[in-house]
Parts: C-alpha cells; sequence; structure tokens
C-alpha cells in the first residue's frame, strides 16, 4: 500500500532551495583582488544569485557553491578588481 | 533625495573609476547601499538562468520588504525557479494559483488579514512578469487596483514570455524578435510598441506607481518601501533583463538596464499621489542604437526602424527632461 | 446543567422563516461566521451575493466582502483568502462555475476548505440561464466534495455541515453544495434557522493547519515535477475518498444537534421495489409524488435514492440500496455528450458492474429548465417496467417536444 500524504507531511518535506547547489553551472569564477577593492559593494547588491560574501572592509568573496559564474559582479566593478577566470574542474 | 544618480558605476575613485560623478555622491551611494539589510529572503539555489535580472529584482524586493511579507506569484519564470517540490527559494510565507489571478488571490490574502485583524503586522507582495500582468493577469490586477486592496504589486518586466521560451508579449517593445514575433522578410519583428502599463495602472488612481530598474537598485528598493508604506495598492514596474531572451551575455544584465535608462528607453519615475517626479535624469543621453545593438532581438533592425525609435525616444525625452 | 439540556436551551432559540433558498444560504454564511466573502452576481446565484452584501452593509455579517471583477477571481480570491487562515464562501452558477474551472482544481490541489454553493443552470450555448445540472456535473472531477441538496432547509443545512466537513483536519478540501437555480434560489420555503449558539456549539471556529504566516512561513502552490506530482495526487485523491466516512460522521453529529437528519443517499420506499429509480437534487419532490400515485393506481413497487453526496461516490451505499432492484432508471438534469444518457447513470452503471444484474436506463430531462412533469416520469417508469420483460434502449431523453 501507497502511502497517502497528510496535508502537515506535505509541507514537512520541504527543504531551502539551498539543499541544491547551482555552482555546478559555472564555466568562469570570479577572483577577487582585494588591494582594488574600495569597498563599494556592487558586487555584492548586483548578484542575483546572494553569492557574494562580504567579510571586512573592503574584502568580498564568492560563494562558490551557488555563485553561477554569471559575471555580473566582475562587470560592474569599477575598480576591475574582479576577473571571471576559467575554472578548471 | 535622488538616490538613483549615486549608482556604483558613476562612482568616483580617483584612480580608475571612469565616471564623472562628484567624490560626495559616491561617498552618498556607499553610505546608502552599507545601509542595506544583509538579510537574503529569497535563498540560493533557485534555478534562474545564471545573470537573471529578475531574480535580482526579487531578491531586492525581499530585501526592502523584510520578513513580515506574504508573497504571492503568478506563474512565471521567477515561480518555477524558486519553487521545485519539496525545494523552496522563499524565506517568506508564499503562494502561487494560477498565471492570470495573482491579483486576486492577493486581493484574497489581504482581506483575510484584514478579517483576522493582522493587517498591520503583515504586508501583502504580488510579483509578476510582464505577461502575468500586463496581458493575462491585467483584468484580476485592475480589480484588485480599483478596489483597492493594500497590496503592492510588482512587475517584473523582461519584455517576453519568457519561462516558455521567449513569446512575445503585450511588453515587448517594437522591432524586437521573439519566437512568435520573428523577423523575416516582411517582418522587422514585433510591430507594435510596448504597452505603457505604469501609465495603466496610475489611470486607477491609485497612491503610487513607480517604474524601478535592477541597475538602480537603491532607487528600486527605495520605491518598494514607500509602496508598502502607503495604504492602498501600490505598483512598480521593474525592468529586468533577461540574458537567454533578449540574447546577450549574462555578465551584461546590468549594463543593458542601465543602457535602457540612459538611452532613454526606460524612464525612471513615481507618481505619488498623482504628482509624478522623475527620479533619474541621466547625465548623458545616449543614442538608442546602442542599447539595441548589443541585444540579438534587435540585431536585425535597419536603419530605418531604428531611426524610427529614435524619434519616438526623442520625443518622449523632450516631453519629460526638456519641459 | 447537563449537555443535553444545553443544547436543548439553544435549540429553543433557534426560529422558523419562510424563505428563498438563496436567503437561506445567506443566513448559513452569518450563522457560520465567515471571515471573507467573494461573489461575482449571476443569474440564478445573485440573490445569494445580494443578501450575503446586506447582511455585510448592516453589520448582521463581520466579513470582508470583496466585490470581485470575475468568477474566476472569486475563487482565487478564495484561495488567498483561506490559504492566509480565513473561513471562505463563494457562490456561483453555470458560466460563472466554468469560469472558475481552472481554479477549482488549485482549490482542491492546496488542500483548502472553500465553501461554495452552487446555483445550477444549464451552460450555453445556447444561452440558457435556467435550472440544469451540466455546470456542477463538468466540475465533478475537479477534487471537490459534491453535495446535491432538495431543500431549501437541506440547503442551509449542508453550508453548516460543509465547513465541518471542509475543515476537518484529515481531509481539508473544498466542497460545493449544489441546489437547483430558481427552483430553489427563488422558491420559498419553510426553513428553520438554528440559533447562532448551536451553530458554534458544532462548528468551531476555524484554526487552520497550514496557514500563509511569516511567523512559520511555507510556501503554497509549489511545482511538483513528474518525480512528485503522482504521489502529491495521490494524497489529495485518497483524503476526497476518505472524506465520505467524515461526511457520515458529521450528518450524525448535525442530527444530534440540530435533529435533521441527512444521508450519503436518501432512501424512499425501497422495500421490495422491483425499479428502483436514482436522481440528484430537487426534481426528488416530483418524483416521490409519482411513485405515491402509481403505488395507490397500479400497485407499482418503485423506490428512489437520492444521491446527497455525489462526490466522492457513495458506491457502496448504493450498491446495497440497488441490490434488490431489476431495473435502476437514472432520471438527471444533465447530459454526458457522446456517451449516451447523464454523469449519475454512467457513475451507477460503472458501480454495478459485475456486482448486480440490474438493467441500468439513463434518462436525461429537465435541461435548460425545462419542466419535469409527473407524467415524463410515469412514462420512465413505465419504460422500466418494460424492460423488465424485453429489451429496450439503454438511455432516454425525456420531454422532448416534436416540432
Amino acid at each position: 500500500m501507497f502511502k497517502a500524504l497528510r496535508l502537515e507531511e506535505i509541507y514537512e518535506k520541504m527543504v531551502s532551495s539551498e539543499e541544491y547547489k547551482t555552482g555546478g553551472w559555472r564555466t568562469f569564477k570570479p577572483v577577487f583582488d582585494k588591494e582594488k577593492c574600495i569597498d563599494c559593494g556592487s558586487c555584492w547588491i548586483y548578484c542575483p544569485e546572494n553569492s557574494i560574501i562580504k567579510k571586512g572592509k573592503a574584502d568580498y568573496d564568492v560563494d562558490l557553491e551557488f555563485c553561477k559564474g554569471c559575471g555580473i559582479c566582475a562587470n560592474e566593478c569599477p575598480t576591475e578588481a574582479i576577473k571571471m577566470v576559467l575554472e578548471e574542474k | 533625495m535622488e538616490v538613483a544618480a549615486d549608482i556604483p558605476s558613476y562612482v568616483k575613485c580617483r584612480k580608475v573609476c571612469k565616471a564623472k560623478l562628484s567624490a560626495n555622491r559616491c561617498f552618498k551611494f556607499r553610505k546608502l547601499l552599507k545601509k542595506v539589510s544583509e538579510e537574503e529572503l529569497f535563498s540560493k539555489g533557485h534555478r534562474a538562468c545564471s545573470g537573471c535580472g529578475a531574480a535580482l529584482a526579487l531578491r531586492l524586493a525581499l530585501k526592502a520588504a523584510g520578513k513580515n511579507v506574504i508573497v504571492v506569484q503568478p506563474t512565471g519564470c521567477m515561480e518555477v525557479v524558486s519553487t521545485p517540490y519539496p525545494e523552496t527559494s522563499w524565506k517568506v510565507p508564499y503562494i502561487h494559483v494560477a498565471f492570470e489571478n495573482a491579483a486576486a488571490v492577493a486581493s484574497g490574502v489581504e482581506a483575510a488579514l484584514k478579517a483576522l485583524g493582522k493587517k498591520d503586522r503583515v504586508k501583502v507582495l504580488a510579483i509578476g512578469g510582464d505577461g502575468g500582468t500586463v496581458d493575462i493577469g491585467f483584468q484580476a490586477l485592475s480589480g484588485m487596483l480599483e478596489r483597492g486592496h493594500d497590496v503592492v504589486y510588482i512587475c517584473y518586466d523582461n519584455e517576453a514570455y519568457m519561462n516558455t521560451g521567449v513569446q512575445r508579449s503585450g511588453s515587448t517593445p517594437l522591432g524586437a524578435a521573439t519566437t512568435t514575433s520573428p523577423a523575416g522578410k516582411v517582418s522587422f519583428g514585433e510591430d507594435r510598441p510596448k504597452k505603457d502599463m505604469p501609465r495603466i495602472v496610475a489611470a486607477h488612481n491609485i497612491p503610487y506607481v513607480a517604474t524601478a530598474s535592477v541597475a538602480f537598485p537603491l532607487d528600486y528598493m527605495e520605491k518598494v518601501r514607500k509602496a508598502l508604506e502607503v495604504k492602498g495598492p501600490a505598483y512598480i514596474h521593474v525592468l529586468a533583463p533577461c540574458p537567454p531572451g533578449w540574447g546577450y551575455d549574462s555578465a551584461k544584465t546590468i549594463e543593458l538596464a542601465r543602457l535602457a535608462v540612459d538611452t532613454g528607453m526606460w524612464i525612471l519615475y513615481e507618481i505619488e499621489n498623482g504628482k509624478e517626479r522623475i527620479t533619474y535624469k541621466p547625465t548623458v543621453k545616449k543614442p538608442v542604437e546602442e542599447y539595441l545593438r548589443a541585444q540579438k532581438r534587435f540585431r536585425h533592425l535597419s536603419k530605418d526602424i531604428i531611426q524610427r525609435i529614435q524619434e519616438e525616444i526623442d520625443k518622449r525625452w523632450k516631453e519629460i527632461f526638456e519641459s | 446543567m447537563l449537555k443535553e439540556e444545553v443544547v436543548e436551551e439553544k435549540k429553543v432559540k433557534s426560529y422558523r422563516d419562510i424563505m428563498a433558498g438563496s436567503k437561506a444560504v445567506a443566513t448559513a454564511v452569518k450563522l457560520c461566521d465567515v471571515d471573507v466573502v467573494a461573489v461575482y452576481p449571476i443569474t440564478p446565484q445573485t440573490p445569494i451575493a445580494e443578501y450575503i452584501a446586506e447582511l455585510v452593509a448592516n453589520g448582521e455579517l463581520k466579513a470582508e466582502y470583496i466585490k470581485v471583477e470575475s468568477e474566476h477571481s472569486a475563487l482565487s480570491a478564495c484561495v488567498g483568502a483561506s490559504a492566509a487562515g480565513a473561513r471562505t464562501f463563494t457562490a456561483t452558477s453555470s458560466q460563472g462555475l466554468a469560469l472558475m474551472h481552472e481554479v477549482l482544481f488549485i482549490a482542491s490541489g492546496l488542500r483548502l476548505p472553500i465553501v461554495m454553493v452552487n446555483a445550477n443552470r444549464a451552460l450555453s450555448a445556447p444561452i440558457n440561464i435556467w435550472n440544469d445540472q451540466s455546470d456542477a456535473m463538468a466540475s465533478r472531477e475537479c477534487g471537490w466534495i459534491q453535495i446535491y441538496v432538495e431543500t431549501n432547509q437541506e440547503a442551509l443545512d449542508s453550508v453548516i455541515m460543509a465547513y465541518k466537513i471542509a475543515e476537518n483536519k484529515d481531509i481539508l478540501l473544498p466542497v460545493m453544495v449544489n441546489m437547483d437555480g430558481f427552483v430553489l434560489t427563488h422558491t420559498y420555503e419553510p426553513v428553520e434557522i438554528p440559533s447562532k449558539e448551536l451553530v458554534e456549539e458544532y462548528l468551531p471556529k476555524y484554526e487552520p493547519l497550514i496557514s500563509l504566516d511569516p511567523e512559520n512561513p511555507v510556501t503554497m502552490g509549489a511545482i511538483a515535477d513528474p518525480n512528485y506530482y503522482m504521489e502529491l495526487k495521490y494524497s489529495q485523491v485518497k483524503a476526497l475518498e476518505n472524506s465520505k466516512d467524515v461526511v457520515k460522521k458529521e450528518q450524525e453529529e448535525f442530527y444530534k444537534l440540530f435533529g435533521r437528519k441527512y444521508d450519503l443517499i436518501e432512501k424512499y420506499k425501497m422495500e421490495n421495489a422491483d425499479i428502483i429509480l436514482a436522481t440528484l437534487g430537487s426534481v426528488s419532490g416530483t418524483i416521490k409524488d409519482v411513485i405515491d400515485k402509481l403505488e395507490r393506481e397500479k400497485g407499482y413497487k418503485v423506490g428512489l435514492v437520492r444521491v446527497r453526496l455525489y462526490r466522492p461516490f457513495p458506491k457502496e451505499e448504493l450498491l446495497d440500496a440497488l441490490k434488490g432492484a431489476e431495473v435502476v432508471g437514472v432520471i438527471e438534469k444533465n447530459v454526458s455528450p457522446g456517451i449516451g444518457g447523464g454523469a449519475l447513470f454512467n457513475d451507477i452503471k460503472s458501480a454495478l458492474y459485475g456486482k448486480s444484474d440490474a438493467k441500468v436506463i439513463g434518462f436525461v430531462a429537465g435541461l435548460g429548465g425545462r419542466d419535469i412533469p409527473p407524467w415524463d416520469i410515469e412514462k420512465a417508469i413505465e419504460i422500466c417496467t418494460l424492460a423488465k420483460k424485453e429489451e429496450v434502449e439503454e438511455t432516454y431523453w425525456l420531454g422532448l417536444r416534436r416540432w
């Protein structure tokens, strides 16, 4: 006999989409040059994946588990402190 | 406060920045950005395409709204990418019902909050694409606006039915090639101009209407905040470029969204209690060709059509910025 | 005081009145303390929309009344309101129900305990505002619990029971109460109005199991791919099947408190009947009269089952009721084009298959408000009598006029 789920069980099974790592979609990954960073926050605010991590003052990094490698951060960085480099897997 | 003027690419860093903004403005932008909530209510792991403008529109809207909102979405890209059962990207209560009825569902949610005495604590935010808003969802939206429900409706406009693979919508601009308005020997693509949805919404005499762009996040978030504050219906129409649908490299999403504003293709304004205000005036008016040539959907356009589009823009530009 | 005495006292506060079916429904909505009503007027449902609007305008019903711009939005707003934890009501008819069709599936799929009254009316084209049950029958696969009532009293009582059934935590499904347009909605009958206290005793305040609440965010209406869709559908369909026992239980509870007895199927003169008619809704009154007349005049032994609960289908109860029948004649106000007869005829035939040797004959009658006079029912009974001895057609249309 297959189990019919009660409504609450259907909802209890739901999890955050963070269970699914979109990092695998990536071809290029952003690499940060801290020296050039002026802490404007553009990369952070423009990331559609909210995958830019604020580590400290003028210190940003990327969450490679989720970054899809779109390149918006690099394109928007006013000081060219972010470079997209081909990722070797 | 002209928040929109302080977009990052105009930030003046003494050594490298190409923009010509004052140091003062640069400082202001950075200061404001620091105040933006770090709480992410739209989770990672959503299945939106790389560089999706609409996903950014959602993320920013939720940053501005905070967690005391109920989100209602019609069927569309953002609904599909954010709720593949048993996963969800939503950290706020969320409901999707069908394609054409988000505004009606939101009306019901709002009425329930009123009836249950929760209205003061919880806001209702409907977020639909252009298809679900200006086409199939238009009637329900008009009803919701006319009845005066206290709901904020955000339309993320990527100018076609992207979820089903780029078919034209009422929001598709003149000349754009889509799969149902392809360019051909006797066709230059979409042969009708874009439906002026914000104006149609404004004709309902609701307290707040605004246009926005994902390239101007502070301006956009400020508008969302304002919209949530007003009593009664509010509407924000945010332009959200779509890399596969428009045909450009995913890194250029913000660049294109900004170019749309700088060429006059998309005007940033708000109408508060009937009073209209331009929230951002481009420092330099760029030729529309620059915007069109950057996208595959316009690549087939002849000089004539581009000229026609430019003339339309010039007319509007004159009305808005030079009157 | 004993519990019984308390109930007695509350019963005393009940009163009788003569009212149209639509007012009986509006009164039930008031008694159930509905939070959100979203209705769009359509003939013959209109007076329901009007009576409720009046109740809200007078402050007799403290509810949000959403004056929606279409039936599609009416049900959509109910979905939103119900999802947000409110007790909700809508009413419609015919084209309106057809326009709601898409959302009907979603309301049941999302497991929202919405209650709707459908004033049964024919579907266009040709456009026709009069009564038949084609509208509700076209919605029978939508996953709603469907009830068909015979009287205004039953309409009022069924709306109250509908909330109790819909809001049961094991069920959580929408309920559609079907009442014949005009025949009931616009016809005055004596109705007993139970006291508010009695209804409160029966129907507790609605406490949603799952609702849209920032304190405990849930995602409703997620997309289910081929990996999950079937399991979720299975769970929903099982809940609908299980609701049959809940309907039974709640009808008994209702009887204990209100003193009016309802069953899944209503049986009339079944003893020794070799011909049993089956039907839905208000026409059963006429059928009963004809059965009495033929018994008196010709000694015919004809019984009647009126199917009150149509979805989930009371298969076992019907099998049991029809076991002695040689011929089953199904008289119904709807037609299933292309298969013959109406929906109930086909359902009963399939229920009896392999379990009974009874001949099942379908009679399509009363479409688009065509009167079903006693002599048409007599004719149907005569055909059933004939069928005991010889071959007859499988389906008939009653009351067709020769040009």
